[in-house]
């Protein structure tokens, strides 16, 4: 099952801070857009050469305006063309796909207390369930951190949602998350949220579980944009095609370029949709996504295309 | 208005529950060969033929004011069938949408919904309803917007709320089930609430079906078809009135098992939910007696041969123990043993 698409132009385009672009996007049927739920995202299709190339953004506007959706981009250094595509060469006007919205990180309704922590862009998801948590009346505090005081650049937005409840934290002056203090003496019922680089919500997610937070109370979103790698063959048993998945694109790419429909949601290797079945490998998986057990991995029975590849031969797989 | 109502028809006391011909033709039978067992037979739940119960989201048929009038009949005993935890009221609200965007779409001569921002106006002509309230804001309704949109909706709801990688039961409007309890299952999780099932689990059934219905997107609803059956057209068979409608499955005779036994197919559909990520679960029940599914010789032959190869804890799970014999007995004059293609259609 693969995502239903809107077509979309591109109304506006805001230079946010170096290297953050924020995006305005209006449907081309002139219908409104669906509402959506705090931490949602949508998979961009971007015209790179030949190919369209699907990136996952948050939505980051407010859902009762249903005649536009926002979403920010920061480049990416290592950008395999769809951030970069998105900075040099979208422009206003332009026609882009783009899926319906899906949660992958969603707000927990029955919590008393939320605790949200964005990261730098990591601040696109946490800005939609901020604004849904204050049309709510929830309790909940916003602490977001960032480079320098230019790259704070959803800062007045989020102090109109919550007054008094922000908390910056501002890198270029050497202030950081403790999340020891962060998460210690929280009462029950608190839910804590972090988006950011995966240092941070790993140290994040260990201060919580070394404090004895429940698992269940901590919610992490990151998406992993896929790698390059070593180029290697795959076979795809039932459509019979056999091919090679080049350097620069996944093997979810590959797989789209053989014309064949492959399952996806996410692309970012965490929501476990795209999972297809090894029937066999020559070489070493080598997995990147963060859906799959460690003994899912041992069995070498299981690869998730958006993100992972083999080193080696050949891989046969169940599509 | 196109669909023929039938206002006066009953499902209790004197069971004046009718199909018409065309109700018949069109009933959802959903054996498509001789044996039953469990899969996840779900399928995405788009616009299937004109006529079908599948040509719209929700199915609004012949029965539809006599069925609303049961559901009332049913509150008014036990308002307790109806429940919503207070975490529920966005995804309440998400399904007074869903469902007055879907009646007002698809049938524009009964329904219709004029919007002006939050200041909206619903128009239910068959129930003679016509109520401005605004969006959001439930103390402009006469019950809360759940409540009042599912009163209006043949077919049971739940709605499910998306937690730790689970879903839970957290509201409902059940009034017509097939022997379980909302006020037994609030609050529960998939796998609670699919405890008592037999078999199923062992086969995996429930693991896939949560793994699946998790990733459910927006705009992308899925359905399938569950059965049991029922001893008289009744409605309400919920364990808190099992004193009423318990002792008819003593009752089936030879003479009366085309009138008295029905077959009860359920159309579950799922929706995700857009403000609250909740999952709205449709259970559209259809009732048909032996009579009228033996107007297709075809469908009696096959049910025939379903109900003999019936596990036993499965005619255990669905009560049909007591007078699955006698239902056999009847349908056999039916089955000449001719070898019948996969699928469901009526010749």
């Amino acid at each position: 099952m693969s995502s239903a698409s809107l077509n979309v132009e591109i109304r506006r385009i805001r230079e946010l801070a170096p290297g953050i672009r924020e995006f305005s996007l209006s449907r081309t049927d002139g219908e409104d857009f669906p509402v959506y739920s705090g931490g949602s995202h949508i998979v961009l299709s971007l015209p790179l050469g030949d190919r369209p190339h699907r990136n996952p953004y948050s939505l980051l506007g407010d859902p009762t305006v249903r005649d536009t959706w926002r979403v920010a981009v920061r480049k990416q250094e290592e950008s395999r063309g769809g951030s970069r595509w998105l900075h040099e060469q979208a422009r206003e006007g332009m026609r882009i796909d783009i899926s319906a919205p899906v949660n992958l990180f969603p707000l927990i309704r029955t919590g008393r207390r939320h605790i949200l922590v964005a990261g730098g862009i990591g601040i696109t998801p946490i800005l939609s369930q901020a604004r849904e948590l204050a049309r709510l009346g929830a309790d909940f505090e916003v602490h977001y951190a960032y480079r320098g005081p230019e790259f704070g650049v959803f800062s007045n937005e989020l102090e109109a949602l919550a007054p008094g409840r922000v908390h910056h934290y501002v890198q270029s002056r050497r202030e950081q998350i403790e999340f020891g203090s962060l998460l210690a003496g929280r009462p029950l019922g608190t839910h804590f949220y972090i988006c950011g680089p995966a240092g941070m919500v790993a140290a994040s997610m260990n201060a919580g579980k070394s404090l004895g937070w429940p698992e269940s109370h901590l919610h992490s979103e990151q998406f992993l944009a896929p790698t390059g790698g070593e180029p290697f063959d795959v076979k795809l048993a039932l459509s019979g095609k056999a091919f090679t998945v080049p350097s620069d694109l996944s093997l979810l790419e590959a797989i789209e370029q053989q014309g064949v429909d492959a399952p996806y949601l996410c692309r970012g290797g965490a929501c476990g949709q795209c999972e297809l079945e090894v029937l066999g490998a020559e070489g070493e998986l080598i997995h990147h996504d963060l859906y799959l057990s460690a003994d899912e991995r041992a069995s070498g029975k299981k690869i998730m295309p958006c993100v992972s590849r083999l080193k080696g031969g050949c891989l046969t797989l169940n599509l | 208005m196109s669909i023929a109502f039938k206002p006066d028809e009953t499902f209790r006391d004197d069971y004046t529950y009718r199909n018409s011909l065309a109700a018949i033709r069109r009933f959802p039978f959903p054996f498509h060969q001789d044996q039953y067992m469990y899969s996840v037979n779900m399928e995405p739940h788009t616009k299937g033929p004109a006529g079908s119960v599948f040509e719209n989201a929700f199915d609004i048929d012949e029965h539809y004011i006599a069925e609303m009038r049961d559901r009332a009949i049913t509150l008014e005993r036990d308002p307790g069938r109806c429940v919503s935890l207070p975490h529920m009221m966005d995804a309440e609200w998400d399904t007074l949408e869903l469902i007055m965007e879907s009646l007002s779409r698809d049938y524009p001569d009964m329904f219709t919904l004029a919007r002006d921002g939050t200041r909206w106006t619903w128009t239910n002509k068959p129930l003679g309803i016509e109520q401005a309230f605004t969006f959001g804001d439930a103390a402009t309704l006469p019950c809360p917007p759940f409540e009042y949109i599912t009163r209006q909706t043949q077919g049971d709801f739940v709605i499910m709320d998306q937690r730790d990688n689970d879903l839970f039961a957290d509201a409902g409007m059940i009034t017509s089930q097939a022997d379980w309890s909302l006020m037994f299952d609030a609050g529960m999780s998939f796998m609670e609430w699919h405890g008592p099932v037999p078999l199923a689990h062992e086969l995996g059934v429930f693991e896939r079906a949560l793994k699946y219905l998790l990733m459910l997107q927006q705009g992308r609803p899925v359905r399938r078809l569950n059965w049991t059956m029922t001893i008289n057209p009744r409605l309400d068979t919920s364990p808190e009135t099992y004193p009423e409608w318990g002792p008819d499955r003593a009752s089936v005779t030879p003479d009366n098992v085309g009138d008295k036994v029905h077959l009860r197919v359920e159309l579950q559909a799922l929706f995700r939910l857009p403000r609250s990520n909740g999952m709205l679960f449709s259970i559209r029940g259809y009732l048909a007696s032996m009579n009228e599914l033996a107007t297709y010789p075809r469908w009696a032959k096959r049910l025939h041969r379903v109900l003999s190869t019936l596990p036993n804890e499965l005619a255990e799970y669905k009560g049909l123990v007591r007078y699955k014999p006698t239902t056999l007995d009847w349908l056999s004059k039916f089955d000449d043993g001719e070898v019948l293609p996969a699928g469901t259609q009526p010749e």
